[in-house]
């Protein structure tokens, strides 16, 4: 849409006279107030206005320079309006819009930039790893757009896994890294709380224990055993180092992504989780997700 | 008519005081009510939900148009952080709008879609669980205090007289949607929902 459609022209109109009509009344009032007046005070002298017993005023004209600096204000007016967008419509003799300043300011940057990244993005991954450039572009763009989630060393929190632990939900391949950052993840536990009831949840959160070799109660840990081959071995795998297809987490590594006490853990089967990163494929694009990747896989290689 | 004139008589002068300073706002404000891309939503703009806007009003409660702006401007260094450029047609359901002026954090106009709901909840309790280098205060509170939906009709059909095209059934079931859903489930809503009319950049 044209940025200067009005409801109706009479707005336009109404920019244009009132703008001009102003800039013609300051010189018109310049104009005025400096003419000489019959009968008034000659240039020096004393106006006859008195205040505070003897506080008299003289006429003096105003300054040449000043009164000019005044005229030349009007000249700039003038002109600026007819170089740029300001009065009503127009679109100035310069066709400068900010949305064309902007696509300039862009356009420099993708001729500048480009080139570097289309030089990267045709390399893979992993030959990209040892490339000190791609790698500080890389951590700068991190620190810039994962940070917030993932920490700026990269070390993750509660809910937002640590990128720096070698231990991968979605796989360490780097394809699969890439895929994470252009389309985002969705994790998908469902919450269990129902289904097994206090002591069920109790005896498998004993047993998920016993998987990354802690300590727990082993007659429980046997009991939760049964129910982990029924409800939890789908996804998490028979023997607990899950599935990189569906994002179900290694459960026998001792590395929690939402904490691990039995506390959370318990939680943690109760509730549900449902992580999930964002897709970055429209806001990043294929390019500088290709250098997060490589920056994010270094950190583990 | 002279300099004197106008100097000894004050109602005159407070006459000519006002035509002067309206100059400037009757060329440069009301001709933008009446301008099409300030007054005409872009499309696939959506009036806020009855969730969002309460949303809405904790974020004006709390103050975060004190530390966040809602305003991305059309420089590089601004839509590489932050996506596209903010344009008036989003805005137009605004009332009043929350652009700010001063960013001691973040830009907010596109958060949208950017973290997840789960981060939100985690960073309004307490912004250093996620960000350790966070100064943004923790809003606890907003987890525990529960909304119920009372005022929620009333606040739609002030937007709507205010031009924002909610339907009666929007407003009958405003009540409800919002009843029962705490202040935090409302800032996430409002906050998921900023600047997600506009593609984010490509």
């Amino acid at each position: 849409m044209n940025e200067f459609t009005f409801t109706s022209n009479f707005w336009n109109l109404w920019i244009i006279v009132l703008t001009l009509a102003n800039v013609f009344a300051c010189w018109w009032l310049i104009a005025w107030s400096s003419k000489k007046r019959p009968g008034e005070a000659a240039t020096g002298d004393v106006t006859g206005h008195t205040w505070d017993e003897d506080l008299a005023e003289y006429n003096n004209p105003l300054p040449r320079w000043w009164l000019w600096l005044f005229h030349i204000t009007l000249v700039f007016g003038l002109v600026y309006f007819a170089l740029y967008p300001a009065l009503g419509a127009w679109k100035g003799v310069l066709g400068w819009t900010h949305q064309n300043q902007y696509e300039e300011e862009m356009a420099a940057a993708n001729e500048k930039y480009g080139p570097l990244f289309a030089q990267f993005a045709s390399q893979p991954i992993e030959a990209l790893a040892d490339n000190e450039d791609a790698l500080r572009i890389g951590q700068r763009l991190f620190v810039n757009y994962c940070a917030s989630c993932h920490g700026s060393d990269a070390g993750g929190g509660p809910g937002f896994p640590s990128l720096r632990d070698g231990d991968w939900l979605y796989g360490s391949d780097p394809a699969a890294i890439k895929t994470s950052i252009l389309d985002g993840r969705s994790g998908v536990m469902p919450a269990w709380g129902a289904v097994l009831q206090d002591k069920g949840v109790d005896e498998v959160t004993a047993y998920v224990l016993t998987l990354s070799g802690r300590d727990a109660d082993a007659g429980k840990a046997a009991a939760g055993q049964k129910h982990y081959a029924t409800y939890c071995a789908a996804c998490h795998g028979a023997d607990g180092t899950g599935n990189t297809a569906l994002g179900a987490p290694n459960l026998t590594d001792d590395i929690w992504l939402y904490g691990g006490s039995p506390g959370v853990i318990r939680q943690t089967i109760v509730e549900g989780r449902n992580g999930r990163m964002p897709a970055h494929r429209d806001f990043l694009g294929e390019d500088k997700s290709h250098l997060l990747a490589t920056y994010v896989y270094s950190l583990s290689k | 008519m002279s300099h004197e004139v106008v100097e000894k008589n004050i109602g005159l002068m407070a006459v000519l005081i006002l035509l002067v300073i309206s100059i400037a706002g009757l060329v440069e404000i009301v001709p933008l009510f009446f301008l099409k891309s300030t007054t005409e939503p872009v499309e696939g703009l959506k009036p806020y939900t009855a969730l969002q806007l309460e949303g809405r009003d904790v974020y004006i409660r709390e103050g975060c148009y004190v530390c966040h702006s809602q305003m991305i401007r059309p420089f590089r260094a601004e839509t590489e952080r932050y996506g596209h450029y903010s344009v008036a047609g989003e805005f137009v359901y605004d009332h009043p709008f929350q652009w700010g002026s001063k960013r001691t954090g973040p830009d907010l106009a596109r958060v949208g879609g950017r973290y997840s709901d789960e981060w939100h909840r985690v960073h309004l309790i307490n912004p250093r669980d996620v960000v350790p280098e966070s100064n943004m205060p923790g809003f606890p509170w907003l987890a525990e205090n529960t909304l119920d939906g009372e005022l929620t009709p009333k606040k739609m059909e002030v937007m709507r007289t205010l031009g924002v095209p909610y339907s009666d059934e929007d407003i009958a079931g405003a009540g409800a949607a919002v009843n029962g859903k705490s202040e935090l489930d409302a800032l996430v809503a409002y906050l998921q929902n900023l600047g997600t009319a506009l593609a984010s950049r490509r």
